[in-house]
């Protein structure tokens, strides 16, 4: 996409403006001039949060026809529909940006566009929602709350509902694995298998290591980003291993300690080969992911037409009558 | 739950859209007043076939059918914009639209590249 | 915007302290309107019809929910999966406050097993012949068109019912009705929504549009027949008679098909077998296969609560 409006001889006084703007923790709106890198960068980032929101309705809603009591049935069914809501909430500041959320929809399904490789795990015990819940909704929070101080206006309004009702969800999470550590052998034992399989997916969603990720200066300097990729995964480290401890649940990772010189968690490697797999598609549910996108998208397709033919003909109707 | 890992900090650029999209629903802007004595407040967009439909989604989305809720939906093509910045004489062609870039507007399917 | 809180990121101070409202995320409130669950039953009103009459009408809507429920990441756009999951807690509440005044009048008694709330007694360990719901709610909800007939239907009947009810002389069953007025009302409204847009969009959505309509149909006799319970408590002025109800049902499918195109279903009904339906226990074979999933876990661990 070009726009042709960043070409001339005021571009350099628009960029100081902009600069001055973001520097000064204003906020940078939908009709104002945008160096276009900025523009793709938010389109991207957005986008990909979008379809997270989206994709990760899967690994749950896998749960939601056997939630084992009513409450977690209910609890679970407006969780997964929040995060269609938060899809939603992010494709409308999307197109704020004038992107249309039907092209990043086939960006999606085209395996154009990613979201979070979290999601690319699959929910193999009830247990898991509850890890869903605490770990990853905690890691994306850990994530999220500082982009309700993202400088463009429209991502971070929609950060700010978003990260009210992430707040509930994680809770939801923690709550629910305390009351299965409460129950039987058998509930406790679950616990902990699906502790041992998200810890490093959920440490993995902060990204590459700064020195891998050579954009995030840039997001920064832009107040897109107000992290680095590091500085956040040492944050959810050092919130979560007291949290786990409340629990009663084993981190799966021995080198996991307190340093009293750095005043921070130690933690081990991340296994940076998985997580490229799993990023260019080879993870366990990648295909799976998609494809049920796809078809919900495709299936859908006639149901989207007919109600456009319907409004055309009503449309033609209310002229015919005037 | 979710989150916007850094995953494409190697992927080069954006690749351009090149397939046909098929009937997409039109957007509307969704204005909502929470209570009485307040004014109806910008709240986001959603996509709806027609008026009517477009106050059930944004009833559901951004109210979540919560009662006594007055909303407005207006399609975004409707509405009018000032340009933010007066002085700047490169939003005059497109001061019209709520927002100013290249999919807002109407393109023929035959015209490439554009 | 204003700028979040500097301290804002310790989110997690909240953790360690119990909610105790339940309210997690919208729509899982547990609420029985104005009546406490532990009403006692009207006076002469048998408290085993009255506890069977509130499974039935609790597995109507469990058994839709969780129907619904099914269309999680598959609707044809986000609005609707927004609005179908709607649809389904508000039906999963309603069950939950009937299936606990169920609980309460005794009916999960024969079915206790471990240490579970009466509500999940009586939804994850009672066998498909206990089940009370009428077949329409387990009937397969196929396509966007079949499923928004199957609503039309479903709601229109339920709306006309609980209208009744609320005028019930048991309190409890009078305070669900209320509240499901409201619900079913804009269930039904959603539902004739997209029957017109299917019924006269295009070619191609008539045609799944009838066809869903067709296969719906055949479970709508069912709703107006009355079983004895049902007559009993009719008599004593706490349930409807679904006999009443054909008029309203009637009159919303006479205004909405005609308007969508469409023509009324002249497809049989589905047929009892030796005179009993679902009121009875005796279901069509879909109802197997809903339970089976949704009760596996539960009743893999009957010692555990979640």
């Amino acid at each position: 996409m070009t726009v042709t409006e960043d070409q001339g001889p005021d571009v350099a006084a628009l960029e100081a403006d902009f600069d001055r703007t973001v520097a000064a923790e204003g906020r940078v709106e939908p009709r104002d001039w945008m160096p276009e890198g900025y523009r793709k960068t938010l389109i991207r980032q957005i986008a990909q949060h979008a379809h997270s929101e989206i994709i990760g309705m899967q690994p749950e809603g896998n749960w939601i026809l056997r939630a084992p009591s009513l409450r977690r049935k209910a609890i679970l069914l407006a969780k997964v529909q929040d995060e269609a809501g938060h899809g939603l909430y992010l494709y409308s500041a999307t197109e704020t940006l004038g992107v249309d959320r039907g092209e990043l929809t086939e960006k999606l399904i085209d395996s154009k566009q990613k979201y979070s490789s979290i999601f690319n795990y699959p929910t193999l015990t009830f247990a898991d929602i509850g890890v869903i819940g605490w770990l990853v909704d905690g890691a994306a929070i850990v994530n999220q709350v500082p982009l309700c101080r993202s400088s463009y206006g429209p991502y971070a309004r929609a950060m700010v509902r978003i990260c009210k009702e992430e707040s509930f969800h994680q809770r939801q999470g923690f709550e629910l694995l305390r009351a299965l550590m409460a129950g039987t052998d058998a509930q406790r034992e679950m616990v902990q298998d699906a502790v041992d399989r998200w810890w490093w997916p959920s440490l993995m969603m902060f990204g590459p290591a700064d020195g891998d990720s050579p954009n995030t200066q840039q997001s920064m300097a832009w107040r897109i980003k107000r992290h680095t990729n590091d500085e956040l995964r040492q944050r959810y480290v050092d919130m979560t291993v007291p949290q786990a401890e409340a629990l009663g649940v084993t981190l799966p990772d021995p080198e996991l300690r307190w340093n009293e010189e750095r005043e921070a968690h130690d933690f081990g490697d991340i296994d940076w080969d998985e997580f490229m797999q799993v990023v260019k598609g080879a993870g366990p549910c990648n295909a799976q992911r998609l494809a049920n996108r796809r078809a919900a998208h495709e299936n859908g397709q006639w149901v989207r037409d007919a109600a456009t033919a319907y409004a055309a003909k009503q449309a033609v109707k209310k002229v015919t009558a005037a | 739950m979710s989150m916007a890992d850094d995953t494409t900090a190697h992927v080069e650029g954006e690749p351009r859209f090149d397939g046909t999209p098929k009937a997409v629903w039109p957007l509307y802007e969704v204005f909502v007043r929470g209570k009485r004595g307040l004014n109806h407040v910008h709240v986001g967009s959603l996509h709806a076939p027609d008026d009517t439909m477009a106050l059930h989604n944004a009833r559901n989305l951004y109210t979540r059918r919560n009662e006594g809720v007055s909303i407005w939906v207006v399609r975004g093509d409707a509405i009018t914009a000032s340009s933010p910045d007066e002085k700047d004489p490169f939003f005059a062609p497109s001061g019209d639209k709520v927002y100013r870039h290249p999919t807002f507007y109407d393109i023929p399917d035959n015209v490439p590249h554009l | 915007m204003d700028h979040t809180d500097p301290h804002d990121e310790n989110v997690y101070d909240a953790l360690a302290t119990a909610d105790e409202d339940g309210r997690w995320a919208f729509g899982t409130g547990f609420d029985a309107g104005d009546a406490e669950i532990t009403a006692p039953s009207p006076e002469g009103v048998d408290r085993a019809d009255l506890a069977t009459y509130c499974l039935m009408l609790a597995d109507d809507a469990l058994i839709a929910s969780q129907r619904l429920a099914g269309w999680t990441t598959k609707a044809p756009e986000l609005e609707e999966e927004v609005a179908l999951a709607n649809i389904a807690l508000d039906l999963l509440g309603q069950a939950r406050v009937l299936l606990s005044r169920a609980g309460h009048l005794g009916a999960a008694e024969p079915y206790r097993v471990g240490p579970q709330d009466d509500e999940d007694v009586l939804t994850y360990f009672r066998d498909d012949r206990a089940f009370r719901n009428v077949t329409l709610a387990e009937a397969d909800l196929g396509d966007f068109g079949r499923t928004v007939a199957w609503v039309l239907v479903f709601s229109a009947w339920r709306l006309a019912l609980m209208q009744r009810l609320t005028g019930s002389r048991d309190p409890v069953l009078a305070a669900v009705a209320g509240k499901a007025v409201k619900e079913l009302t804009y269930h039904r409204d959603y539902a004739a929504q997209w029957v017109l847009r299917l019924g006269d969009g295009t070619e191609l959505s008539h045609a799944r549009m009838q066809a869903g309509l067709d296969g719906v149909w055949p479970h709508v006799e069912e709703l107006f027949l009355a079983h004895d319970v049902e007559r009993r408590l009719v008599e004593a002025g706490v349930a409807v008679d679904p006999a009443e109800l054909r008029g309203d049902v009637d009159a919303v499918v006479a205004q909405v098909l005609p308007a969508a195109t469409l023509t009324r279903p002249e497809t049989p009904a589905v047929g009892l077998v030796g005179g009993r339906g679902g009121r009875d226990g005796v279901h069509t074979e879909a109802l197997g296969g809903v339970l089976a999933l949704m009760q596996s876990l539960a009743r893999a661990h009957p010692e555990a609560t979640w």
